[in-house]
């Protein structure tokens, strides 16, 4: 194998430009490879390098064009894990290109026989860069005066079954939902556009009810339509019939691709829709701890490519998610500029240069029982999703609805007026569920349902406070 | 019918300390608090009428409550409001809104469907108070 280290590509004295893109991987070299070399083995094969020297190089700036790894450090507890820090000329990249970003950094490099496995952890996006995209269609701010909804998280809930069925029975669900408290209702990743349930038919049905509930409410309601797709001309197809039936939100896969997001992120601004992304597919890859893409990266792709709400892990319920790495997602996706925290998994300081900020989705296995735990671990400006815990309610949807809604307000205002809302949750849900039927049931319901398992994907390069 | 927008409207009507307790919350985040007022509760309506000014100055939530009660006393019979508005750089917007009063009945809405072709209905959300002019549409 070529000593990419001495081919430049290892520079331990190398001090970042603040316009330089940093990336953070964490290696497990072969036997014998030494870290140093493995993590310039990485910026090489990211960058510039091939299997053997080319005299063409000579004919560019090499060295401006070159990956150059800057610190290796050992995995604590981990042998044989380092965490590689690498730092790329901005020139490297195309302005406002996730594909190009992604197709440099991931594209090659994870097949490296001389790694046994490798897994990008971070980035850092300088502002130069961060610029050249648009960002969230509306942002978190924008998409709350839309909405009319303030001082509180979003509610909402997947319609389950979520195959099988007809457009009118599925207008159903979404109608008790809304009438009953939530503000919105989801179509899930993969109902698309099947034999029991047309696109059309469907986006006619959701409309129907997101209209009759508003009415009944006189509050702003919304039903996300995946308008997810084969090729781009049908997702326009369908998101312009969405818009044209007045519906304030689209919604698309995680499958679609990178340059599809893109694509609808642009669709989205233009016409006064919501952006909502499902990660669907993404635990193929995010999950395993040595190697893969950690879901923060994507994270900060996803808002740089401009889509308003992505889900980013619940902690509390039954998807993966380690509090602290979902911490980290979470201030990846909503704050204007943070510190590197390695008990949070973030590996870098991040500035966002003012780009408004996309709202994180809580969804699986959450329940009203949960109200204060979610509301201590997400903040405020997040959708908590109900699910089964809407429509799976003893006394029908609507009430599961309602239920959600008495618990947040309680928590909310309990919160606002100082008490210890996280120690005091349960007695601050039964207080409320004294005054709501609804609330009382689903606590007698579902009140001891916990998933409590061990994380896969936990920070690791510090101890972590437990 | 129960209009549920703000923060707060699945939870029964705030009393004076209640409405104190969410406004000290407010003025300790040095959000300013406004009351606003209507009697045109379309979802979207985001323009109620402003009870003065914004109260960029005030330290005590009392103060809140008085200008809440003032403002119920002039238009016992609309919707009032008090919102807090947080105005830190990338935020700049609204932070809590909520309904302190109510028409003593609320009439709700009624929805218009407009058929158009291939099954499509355009939809308009009518608050039956505006079948009234200003001022007369809710009992007082």
């Amino acid at each position: 194998m070529l000593q990419y280290a001495e081919m430049g590509y290892w520079q331990p004295d190398y001090e970042p430009k603040p316009t330089d893109v940093l990336a953070a991987f964490r290696i497990t070299p072969q036997e014998g490879v030494p870290p140093e070399e493995a993590g310039a083995a990485v910026a090489g094969e990211s960058s510039t390098a091939t299997w053997t020297v080319v005299w063409t190089d000579r004919l560019t700036d090499h060295e401006n064009y070159q990956g150059k790894c800057y610190r290796v450090d050992p995995v604590p507890n981990n042998p044989g894990q380092y965490i590689a820090y690498i730092a790329y000329d901005l020139d490297l990249f195309e302005e406002g290109s996730i594909a190009n970003l992604s197709s440099s950094i991931i594209g090659n490099v994870f097949g490296f026989k001389a790694l046994k496995a490798l897994r990008l952890e971070d980035m850092r996006i300088p502002p130069h860069y961060t610029k050249t995209f648009q960002g969230p269609a509306h942002g978190i701010v924008m998409e709350r005066e839309y909405l009319n909804k303030y001082g509180r998280p979003v509610l909402g809930a997947t319609v389950k079954p979520k195959l099988g069925l007809s457009a009118r029975n599925y207008g159903r669900v979404v109608y008790e939902a809304l009438r009953g408290g939530l503000d919105f209702t989801k179509d899930d990743e993969n109902i698309n556009s099947q034999p029991f349930m047309r696109w059309r038919d469907r986006f006619i049905h959701a409309m129907e009810a997101v209209n009759k509930a508003q009415a009944e409410t006189g509050e702003v309601k919304g039903h996300y339509m995946n308008v997810t797709a084969a090729t781009m001309e049908d997702m326009y197809e369908r998101a312009e019939f969405a818009k044209e039936l007045g519906s304030v939100i689209v919604m698309i896969d995680l499958t679609i691709g990178y340059t599809a997001i893109q694509s609808m992120a642009k669709w989205a601004r233009a016409n006064g829709c919501i952006l909502h992304l499902h990660r669907a597919g993404h635990g193929t890859y995010t999950r395993q701890k040595n190697h893969g893409v950690n879901f923060r990266v994507i994270a900060k792709w996803m808002r740089l490519a401009g889509v308003d709400h992505i889900h980013a892990g619940t902690v509390v319920g039954k998807l993966e998610g380690d509090p602290n790495a979902v911490r980290g997602y979470y201030d990846t996706l909503r704050v204007n500029t943070c510190d590197a925290d390695p008990v949070k998994g973030l590996y870098f300081e991040q500035d966002w240069a003012s780009m408004p900020g996309t709202m994180p989705v809580a969804s699986g296995g959450i329940h009203a029982g949960q109200m204060h735990q979610l509301l201590h671990y997400l903040g405020e400006d997040v959708i908590l999703q109900f699910g089964g815990g809407t429509i799976g309610h003893p006394m029908g949807i609507a009430a599961g609805a309602t239920a959600n809604r008495v618990a947040l307000e309680a928590m909310i205002k309990a919160r606002n007026e100082g008490r210890d809302y996280l120690a005091e949750g349960p007695d601050i849900l039964k207080a409320a569920a004294k005054r709501s039927r609804e609330l009382d049931m689903a606590l007698s319901t579902w009140g001891d349902v916990t998933f409590n398992y061990e994380s896969t994907d936990t920070p690791d390069v510090v101890v972590t406070p437990s | 019918m129960r209009i549920t927008q703000g923060t707060f409207s699945y939870l029964p009507d705030f009393t004076d300390e209640e409405i104190a307790a969410q406004a000290q919350y407010a003025l300790d985040n040095q959000w300013a608090v406004s009351i606003e007022f209507t009697d045109d509760p379309h979802p979207r309506n985001n323009l109620w009428d402003m009870w003065g000014l914004p109260m960029f100055d005030l330290a005590d939530a009392a103060g809140v409550v008085r200008e809440v009660n003032e403002c119920r006393k002039a238009y016992p019979s609309r919707y009032i409001r008090v919102n807090a508005y947080d105005a830190t750089k990338g935020r700049q917007t609204t932070a809590l809104s909520f309904i302190v009063n109510r028409p003593p009945e609320e009439p709700g809405f009624r929805l218009d469907r407009a058929e158009n072709s291939d099954r499509r209905i355009t939809y308009t959300t009518h608050p039956y108070a505006l079948d009234r002019p200003s001022g007369d549409r809710y009992p007082s």
